[in-house]
């Protein structure tokens, strides 16, 4: 068959198993969204490429299978820029294809010309420049191997305008791209941490992203349960115990229950699965977990040793390692460990002031879960809002929350809500926003509308960047500075004026009804909760300290 | 009284085969700025019939090297990573035509 470039990218990604494309033409990529018109690919239009690149990541952290958007060259280039980076830290596969100004004119500062390779080096797994419309048929597929293979990640295929429209002579496609097998556990590592947990009296498993990319969850819940071993979730790792499981203890780190942290303080062995020890997480490495063993288990052995030295440390896919260990653990209660795990639960709770009411933090989280049930997909932006719902939301299931956690990208939340509404049409999809955040990416209620997705915009509105509030208050002497917004969007009328359904809890007579009501309609609609500007998020570790050194988020029980 | 001089850095070479095209110097120099590895001294040259290059780095010997080797056996484009303790003698070599 003759095909031009932009032909053989649709086929390639048709091949793939994609269904949709987030994106933005552009003068660099037109031959693409011709050749993207006439594909089986369904085209959604951002409003911004880093909309777009939200969008596929939704749609990848949903499904857990790469996504692929498109940008020009240019400033759709470097748009997608911070989509890219946020995808590179949290380990989530995409393939970003970026239209670039004829080879010919490369190296000419040509009207949109950026080097999009260059660029994107040091936050893309990979990255190619194509040169001729024969290199796509190995690039695209080795794309999508790569994205997916070992520890997942996003790739840029930059392809100048010219080899979009170059035709050649195919005689068969290659096979689509697929994820190399991974590296496995060597049998006399998986018996050693054996060994480590059946001679461990207080042991943890700390689990992250990379036990949810390994489709894991069920089994290391077994397991926990067989050895009676408590489960504490990095950011990204909520969702893999189930909320309310009484061996689940909730997220460790700077935003953690005091009973999560202090539980780790005490465990003798901490077995990290699929964790990298962020700062976030883990506060001052040195002090993190101080009387603790480690065994590390990661896909990447990279990480292996990066922050904190393991007694054990395993290459290898965090479900491969489980499925070798399940065998050798005998059952194992470990009553003296349930009993301070349970005397510190009672002792230490996490404290939720406010939970009854719906125009409060904690008070609007726990009644918008208790509407939406657990079939909801939720994500988030970041700041404050983020911090509670990861603290007060009942997750229970892996890929059930999707948020920003290496880069932190206010932002994220709509377009990432967008993207995960079009890959699970059935659930409702629920984002969790600030006013600070919203602001970053409000262009995409336009393509909510547009889409007309069942994602529903939960705005905890408090006229500021909360989270820089709450620093400047706690570790820069309240000297308040640029955290305060002194114009107040009405979000209410700039939903409905981008053809959003709006409703805002602030002045009506009955907030849990209209938030009901708002969450119940089917199709894009965003609630406004009006909440405190001086509620803080509870406790709090001071970046830099030990996670021992809380501030704040005592709940005064009897001790 | 004056603080203590700092050791002089103990050095070895790494010895990278990577696959030859535009770009791959900028991936390998790329991560040694971006995670703070110090690298003294690069030698590149095609070799076979020059689908591939071998890379030689002159880089700091201490407890960061397992890290640095890691992360370099993570980049697409660089198939082989390996201690070469005798390269360093290359650069000496090539020191003289360069002065």
């Amino acid at each position: 068959m003759k095909a031009n470039g932009a032909e053989l990218i649709m086929r390639l990604l048709e091949r793939q198993g994609i269904e949709v494309v987030a994106g933005i033409p552009g003068g660099a990529n037109l031959p693409t969204y011709d050749a993207l018109r006439a594909s089986r690919l369904r085209h959604v239009l951002a409003r911004h490429e880093q909309g777009a690149g939200f969008i596929a990541q939704g749609i990848a952290r949903a499904t857990g299978r790469p996504a692929v958007c498109f940008g020009t060259s240019g400033p759709g280039a470097t748009n997608l820029l911070t989509a890219l980076a946020d995808a590179k830290l949290d380990s989530i596969p995409l393939v970003v294809i970026t239209g670039q100004v004829p080879r010919a004119m490369i190296g000419t500062d040509a009207f949109q010309e950026i080097d999009t390779y260059g660029l994107t080096v040091p936050i893309a797994k990979h990255n190619w420049l194509v040169r001729s419309a024969a290199e796509l048929l190995d690039v695209v597929p080795d794309a999508f191997r790569i994205a997916a293979s070992g520890r997942p990640g996003p790739v840029v295929i930059d392809v100048p305008k010219d080899v979009q429209l170059e035709t050649i002579e195919v005689e068969r496609l290659p096979e689509p791209g697929r994820p190399d097998a991974p590296p496995a556990a060597r049998p006399d590592d998986v018996a050693r941490a054996a060994e480590l947990l059946a001679s461990a009296r207080r042991p943890v498993f700390l689990v992250g992203a990379g036990l949810i990319a390994s489709g894991a969850s069920d089994r290391m819940r077994r397991i926990a349960e067989r050895g009676a071993i408590p489960v504490a979730a990095t950011l990204l790792g909520l969702g893999a115990m189930p909320d309310g499981h009484p061996l689940f203890v909730g997220m460790v780190g700077m935003h953690a229950a005091r009973y999560t942290n202090l539980l780790l303080e005490d465990c003798d062995l901490l077995v990290g699965l699929g964790v990298r020890f962020d700062d976030r997480a883990v506060g001052r490495a040195a002090a993190f977990c101080p009387q603790a063993r480690i065994v590390h288990v990661d896909i990447d052995a990279s990480e292996l040793g990066k922050v904190k030295q393991p007694t054990l440390g395993i290459e290898a896919d965090v479900g491969d390692f489980l499925r070798a260990l399940e065998p050798l653990l005998g059952p194992c209660e470990r009553p003296e460990w349930a009993a301070r795990l349970a005397a510190l639960r009672a002792t230490h709770p996490l404290a939720t002031p406010g939970r009854d009411d719906p125009c409060t933090p904690y008070g609007s989280i726990r009644h918008a879960a208790q509407l939406i049930g657990d079939a909801a997909v939720v994500t988030s932006d970041v700041g404050q809002h983020q911090m509670w719902v990861a603290q007060a939301f009942p997750f229970r299931r892996p890929r059930q929350w999707l948020t920003s956690g290496g880069l932190g990208t206010m932002g994220f939340g709509l377009p990432a809500a967008i993207g995960a509404a079009l890959a699970l049409p059935d659930r409702p999809v629920v984002c969790f926003t600030g006013d600070g955040s919203l602001l970053m990416n409000l262009q995409e209620l336009a393509t909510a509308a547009e889409e007309r997705v069942d994602v529903k915009v939960i705005l905890l509105d408090n006229g500021h960047l909360g989270l820089v509030r709450q620093q400047q208050e706690l570790f820069y002497g309240r000297r308040f500075h640029a955290s305060r917004f002194h114009a107040a969007p009405d979000f209410v009328a700039i939903a409905r004026g981008f053809g959003l359904a709006a409703h805002d809890l602030e002045g009506c007579s009955d907030p849990l009804e209209l938030l009901g009501r708002g969450l119940a309609t089917r199709g894009p609609c965003l609630i406004r909760v009006p909440i405190a500007p001086e509620a803080n998020v509870y406790p709090m570790v001071p970046p830099g300290a030990a996670n021992r050194d809380m501030i704040g988020g005592e709940t005064h029980a009897t001790t | 009284m004056q603080p203590p001089e700092p050791l002089p850095a103990r050095r070895t070479a790494l010895r990278l085969l990577v696959r030859n095209h535009p770009g791959v110097m900028s991936h390998v120099c790329g991560l040694f700025a971006r995670r703070a590895f110090n690298v003294e001294g690069i030698l590149s040259v095609p070799i076979g019939d020059g689908a591939r290059s071998a890379i030689l780095l002159d880089v700091d010997e201490d407890a960061r090297l397992p890290q640095v080797i890691a992360q370099l056996r993570k980049l697409e484009d660089v198939l082989d990573v390996r201690p070469a303790p005798t390269g360093r003698e290359a650069f000496a070599a090539t020191a003289r035509f360069l002065e």
